[in-house]
């Protein structure tokens, strides 16, 4: 079948390409490190200057811009196909925005820089819980309520975060308009992201067929032995799960969920048990190579990744829709 | 061989009363036709018979076992349903949606093998539609797409065949392939239940036939008793005349005399 024989060619590419993009982001910086250097340190040795920029600067901070880029790559394509609908991100559900007004809340009254991530997080979550609450009608939910649910809540958030700008002082609007943008200069350790992306993309590998039953709609899909209700909360669940992690490691980075799945997909078909750990590899990739150039374009100012990722984004993904079929 | 049962079975329409429990017997083998104007339930039935909704009363069973304490994926290895319409959310390939109707059989960790492959490709090629295994669903006609969901449920090899109007956008021919590749399931051992809106279908191709009246009752018997045209005027409220063609009965609606009361004014 079509996508049998690509699938490991384009898995193994996509992991070259972000293995190459972490790479790429350890060598570029204000003091750039040639190959042998990189190697050098990597194996243990090299210059203790160099050891300090790479080990506690550049590789933590490419760490985390690689492991947001695959929580949210994966989050947007648990969301598309959850929702049926290819115009969901990770967003859609108005998790991004509780984490903003959770974050910009920390950040308005005061609170050290290490609550912010803790607040967004509690943020999204409550902003979840919230959407799924109000989107249980008449008869439960169904992917248009809780679609229409998220928008609004979302709205509402927007009018929020617009209350609490409005009412900081000056001195801190920059750091609240990075965070909203997204921007890697906040994140403080990869691992927590990288502990949830790296079971997580483990556990979507088994669920990848039953996916595919499940974007022919519900009926469909419980006619061919999928079990449609536990299904649907557990990607609920999950996608949520991957997206708080990703909103309070980075702030909310835009386009990377929309994007990468939507790419993929146009690439390499619709087979989840591909798209699913490609769009992990991919949206990790974009968002290194995203934060490298962020970091880098306007040096020594930092651009938020947010723009960058828009940026490469929009023209490359009207591009690919251009071609396409 | 699995033998469907209802038993004192009250499909669920919102708005609608009881009317009579059903308690119907397919047994192996057996082509059932479900019959009814527009709106009757026909497609609530099938729906209600393939677990997917729950009814207001009784059960369905398969052989003896009640189909709410089964699994899904238990479900659906005996059992397909093709349904009246579907939708696409991301499009996916002929060959794909066949193999889809292996779902039931794999494991979460298992592909597709060259078995499964096998069968999908068989039953392309028993519809007419192995020709388009690389197309997008999405580009097919409505006759094609209804091709591939038929492949889907014989790629599934089940021993229960629910199909709710499986003649959907079909041309004669096509009609005709459909049918006999239902009998020649039915002749394996297979139960078949159809929801038909064409009576001469229903009438040649059925050996039992199920009307379901708008007031809830209902009744059901063997074709040959149940092709009645008094009785199936009373069905759709319209008047019908039965010819014979070859043996088998035609109905056509009946020409109102003019002077007879009919609809115009």
């Amino acid at each position: 079948m079509p996508g049998v024989s690509r699938r490991p060619l384009a898995l193994a590419l996509l992991a070259l390409a972000g293995a190459l993009a972490v790479a790429l982001s350890l060598a570029v910086g204000s003091v750039p490190i040639r190959g042998a250097e990189l190697w050098a340190v990597l194996t243990g040795g090299g210059d203790p200057l160099h050891r300090e920029l790479l080990l506690s600067l550049r590789l933590p901070r490419a760490l985390a811009a690689f492991a947001t880029g695959g929580l949210l790559g994966l989050a947007g394509a648990l969301m598309q196909v959850l929702l049926r609908n290819p115009l969901a991100d990770p967003y859609v559900l108005g998790l991004s925005g509780g984490a903003a007004v959770g974050a910009l809340g920390a950040m308005l009254l005061g609170g050290a820089a290490v609550w912010v991530p803790g607040a967004a997080f509690v943020g999204a979550l409550l902003s979840t819980v919230l959407v799924f609450g109000l989107a249980q009608g008449v008869g439960g939910w169904t992917p248009t309520r809780l679609l229409l649910t998220g928008v609004v809540v979302a709205a509402g958030w927007g009018a929020v975060v617009t209350f609490l700008l409005t009412l900081s002082p000056a001195e801190r609007l920059p750091g609240m308009l990075y965070w909203l943008m997204g921007d890697l200069s906040y994140a403080r350790s990869p691992w927590p992201a990288w502990l949830l992306l790296v079971p997580a993309a483990l556990l979507v590998l088994p669920l990848g067929r039953g996916l595919n039953v499940l974007a022919r709609g519900p009926l469909q899909a419980a006619s061919l032995g999928v079990a449609v209700r536990p299904l649907e909360i557990t990607v609920y669940v999950l996608a949520s799960a991957l997206t708080a992690m990703a909103v309070s490691t980075a702030g909310s980075v835009g386009f990377v969920g929309l994007v990468v799945p939507h790419m993929l997909r146009l690439a390499l078909g619709n087979d989840q048990r591909l798209i699913l750990p490609a769009s992990v590899l991919a949206g990790g990739a974009l968002l290194t190579l995203a934060d490298t150039l962020a970091r880098t374009l306007l040096a020594p100012q930092q651009l938020p990744v947010g723009v960058i990722t828009a940026l490469l984004g929009v023209p490359t993904f009207l591009l690919l829709l251009y071609r396409s079929r | 061989m699995t033998v469907l049962t209802t038993q004192d079975l009250v499909i669920d329409i919102p708005g609608r009363a009881d009317g009579r429990p059903l308690s119907l017997r397919v047994a192996p083998g057996q082509r059932w036709g479900v019959l009814g104007p527009n709106g009757v339930g026909k497609t609530t039935l099938l729906h209600t018979l393939a677990g997917l909704r729950a009814p207001r009363a009784g059960r369905v069973l398969l052989d003896d076992t009640p189909l709410e304490t089964l699994k899904r994926k238990r479900v659906a290895q005996r059992l397909a349903l093709v349904f009246q319409d579907r939708q696409d959310g991301f499009p996916a390939t002929v060959l794909e949606t066949a193999l889809i109707g292996r779902h039931p059989f794999l494991a979460p960790w298992h592909r597709e093998g060259a078995e499964d492959l096998l069968l999908a490709r068989e039953a392309l090629a028993a519809l007419a539609v192995d020709h388009l295994a690389d197309r997008l669903v999405t580009t097919l006609s409505g006759g094609e797409r209804q091709r591939v969901a038929i492949a889907t449920a014989l790629a599934q090899t089940p021993s229960v065949w629910l199909a709710d109007e499986p003649t959907n956008h079909l041309d004669l021919h096509h009609q005709v392939t459909v049918m006999k590749l239902l009998r020649e399931r039915a002749g394996r051992g297979a139960a078949v239940v159809m929801g038909l809106h064409d009576l001469n279908l229903a009438a040649r191709w059925c050996d039992h036939l199920l009307l379901l009246y708008p007031d809830g009752q209902h009744c059901f018997g063997p074709a040959e008793a149940m092709l009645e045209p008094t009785a199936l005027a009373r069905l759709y409220g319209q008047p019908l005349t039965m010819a014979r063609v070859g043996g088998a009965p035609v109905f056509v609606p009946a020409d109102p005399a003019p002077g007879a009361s009919d609809d115009r004014p």
